[in-house]
């Protein structure tokens, strides 16, 4: 395995009395789709909001292409390259596609020797159509404000964005919730085409089948620790449940 | 594999039967063609009541004249309404304006500098004395998260206050004579009759009779508010401050993560919007050569008005400038038409009131007309 992208060493977070992450390390190289798996309450929300920079973890440390990284706030993390799509999906519904794509990077034309600046629609436009195809995204029109889009269609909006600003690792928080199952398919297929052109996903959810169409390893949690890590073409969906309701624990030793 | 579009709503609506097609155009153009209406309604009924014509050139001036206080506390407004947020104090700041800009015309005047230096000087005072309140406005909302509502509420009356604390409660008179003409005087004058002449930014040299039958086209105020208007579509539909203040009225969660930094635009936009505010009071201080504190008020709720009925969503998200200035020349023209047809003036009230009332029902009509689409593909 090459060297790891992302590298959790230890990390621990707690709330109060409540310790949430209990010294769970794991790695995610390039090119490699990650399933985190676990009941609601597990842990695993918590665990990736501290890689993403929501929360800040009281202990361990976080790597990231070989450096170790302190992310007080989610911009950090964002321009560092960890790009997160949560499951309201953080777009603007009332703006078009590349709109949302470039909001708050916006392309400008450059006025009176720069002294007025006004937004480049037409390139965002064509960069935006571009990104998409490039992902197999083919949209009838762009420029409709995106509440008009079903929600796997604005899911790849999000992801179309974090592709154009060359996000480094790609964390999805439930991505095929509340979507019907043609939709769920095509977000799945996103996650691969991701992964074969070298961005490695976190793939946080309790779906099952989503795991074992997508992701190389998985990842269980309970009770805030790391029970489990298997490749996925070593375990099954009934083994993984076990790991999930606590029947099962690989790290039992270290507790 | 390419993501379909069987389950888009701009594929649906490009589906729609053609009577619905046409019914959905109309209830996005349904302000102009209202607007249209109206003209034509008043055009048709002034001259039979009052044997003058409605759209004779000094009442078309009459009517944009009226229309500038309104529309320049409108025009404000439509940013901080589009960013999902409201200002209730841009009224009173218009009052305050008025006042500070009287007095520091005046008194500089008084203390030697020359009339164009001194009424550039009370621009300066109506402002930067508008802009303190919104910043102040701007910053309780955005760094002490307490609702813009409240704020703006509170900030009113504590303007309101200021104002005629500082007008002594009485208007601001004493102001030079040259100033009359800066707000009255206009770009275009027009003599009709016997000895028609016509010129440009100077009034012709006229004698007794013929001043009846010249007309001012275009006044100062008007033409100020025209390039007003001009820089508020080109700040909204045209710069980056216009995409930020859609977003975050479309989604401030959405804003933050994408790196806006909402804070401070929002307390540009409270700016923005007491600034436009405190234009319209120089403007009018200009206009009736005195400073008033009872001059702003007024007009805040027709203000709104003019917001809701160009189409800005309360909600935010939505709105343009354009539609701001349909709505603020529907209720111009509205008021000026029933005044012509000897109505009186509280029909007025009910008849704005009811268009606002209808205006939001069109808009929601929109999507019932389409047949609003749940998001997902359930």
């Amino acid at each position: 395995m090459s060297d790891p992208v992302l590298s959790v060493r230890k990390l621990v977070k707690r709330f109060g009395g409540l310790t949430a992450v209990k010294e769970v390390s794991f790695d995610v190289a390039a090119g490699e789709v990650v399933a985190l798996l676990g009941d609601n309450g597990a842990g695993k929300s918590t665990l990736i909001k501290c890689v993403s920079g929501v929360h800040l973890p009281d202990g361990g440390e976080i790597l990231f292409e070989g450096q170790p990284k302190t992310f007080a706030k989610p911009i950090d993390a964002r321009s560092a390259g960890i790009e997160t799509i949560y499951q309201d999906l953080a777009l603007a519904n009332n703006l078009d596609v590349p709109a949302n794509i470039f909001l708050g990077r916006e392309m400008k034309h450059r006025l009176l020797g720069g002294l007025i600046k006004t937004m480049d629609d037409k390139s965002m436009l064509r960069e935006a159509r571009e990104g998409l195809k490039a992902l197999d995204i083919v949209f009838p029109t762009l420029t409709q404000p995106i509440e008009s889009l079903s929600g796997g269609q604005r899911q790849a909006v999000a992801i179309a964005r974090a592709v154009y600003w060359k996000a480094k690792l790609m964390i999805m928080d439930e991505p095929t919730n509340n979507l019907g199952v043609p939709e769920q398919q095509k977000v799945l297929e996103l996650i691969r085409k991701l992964r074969d052109q070298g961005t490695p996903v976190i793939l946080i959810t309790h779906t099952m089948p989503d795991v074992f169409a997508v992701a190389d390893r998985v990842i269980v949690m309970h009770r805030g620790r790391k029970v489990a890590e298997k490749s996925t073409s070593a375990t099954n969906s009934t083994e993984l449940v076990q790991y999930m309701v606590g029947a099962l624990d690989d790290f039992a030793a270290a507790a | 594999m390419a993501l379909s579009t069987e389950t888009s709503t701009p594929a649906e609506a490009a589906r729609l039967p053609v009577g619905r097609r046409a019914l959905l155009a109309l209830s996005r153009l349904w302000a102009w063609a209202f607007l249209l209406l109206l003209i034509l309604f008043f055009v048709a009924s002034v001259p039979i009541f009052s044997g003058i014509s409605f759209l004779s050139i000094r009442n078309s001036q009459n009517i944009l004249i009226a229309i500038v206080p309104v529309l320049l506390l409108a025009l404000g407004q439509t940013f901080v309404i589009i960013s999902a947020g409201i200002d209730l104090s841009v009224g009173w700041v218009m009052s305050l304006a008025s006042v500070l800009s009287a007095l520091a015309l005046r008194d500089s005047f008084d203390a030697g500098v020359p009339l164009p230096l001194a009424v550039l000087l009370g621009f300066c005072a109506a402002v930067l004395g508008a802009g303190a309140v919104g910043c102040i406005n701007g910053i309780i909302i955005a760094k002490l998260k307490v609702p813009a509502f409240i704020v703006t509420l509170g900030s009113s009356f504590i303007v309101r206050g200021l104002a005629l604390l500082w007008s002594e409660n009485t208007t601001v008179v004493g102001l030079p004579d040259g100033v009359r003409a800066y707000g009255n005087e206009s770009l275009v004058y027009l003599v009709s009759g016997d000895h028609p002449a016509f010129s440009v930014f100077a009034p012709p040299t006229l004698t007794g009779d013929m001043l009846r039958h010249m007309d001012r086209i275009l006044p100062w105020p008007v033409v100020v508010t025209i390039v007003v208007v001009g820089m508020a579509m080109f700040l909204l539909h045209r710069m980056q401050f216009g995409r930020y203040t859609y977003a975050i009225g479309g989604s401030m969660q959405a804003s933050l993560r994408a790196g806006i930094p909402v804070d401070r635009h929002i307390i540009k936009l409270y700016t923005l919007s007491a600034v436009t505010a405190g234009i319209g009071g120089f403007l009018s201080m200009l206009q009736f050569t005195a400073g008033s504190a009872s001059i702003g008020d007024p007009l805040l709720l027709s203000s709104i008005a003019a917001v809701i009925i160009g189409g800005v969503s309360l909600f935010g998200g939505a709105g343009t400038v354009i539609g701001t200035v349909i709505g603020a020349l529907i209720i111009a023209v509205l008021t000026t038409g029933l005044v012509m047809l000897n109505v009186p003036a509280f029909w007025q009230f009910i008849v704005v009131g009811a268009v606002v009332i209808i205006a939001v029902l069109i808009d929601q009509s929109r999507e019932l007309i389409v047949g609003r689409h749940a998001g997902g593909s359930q």
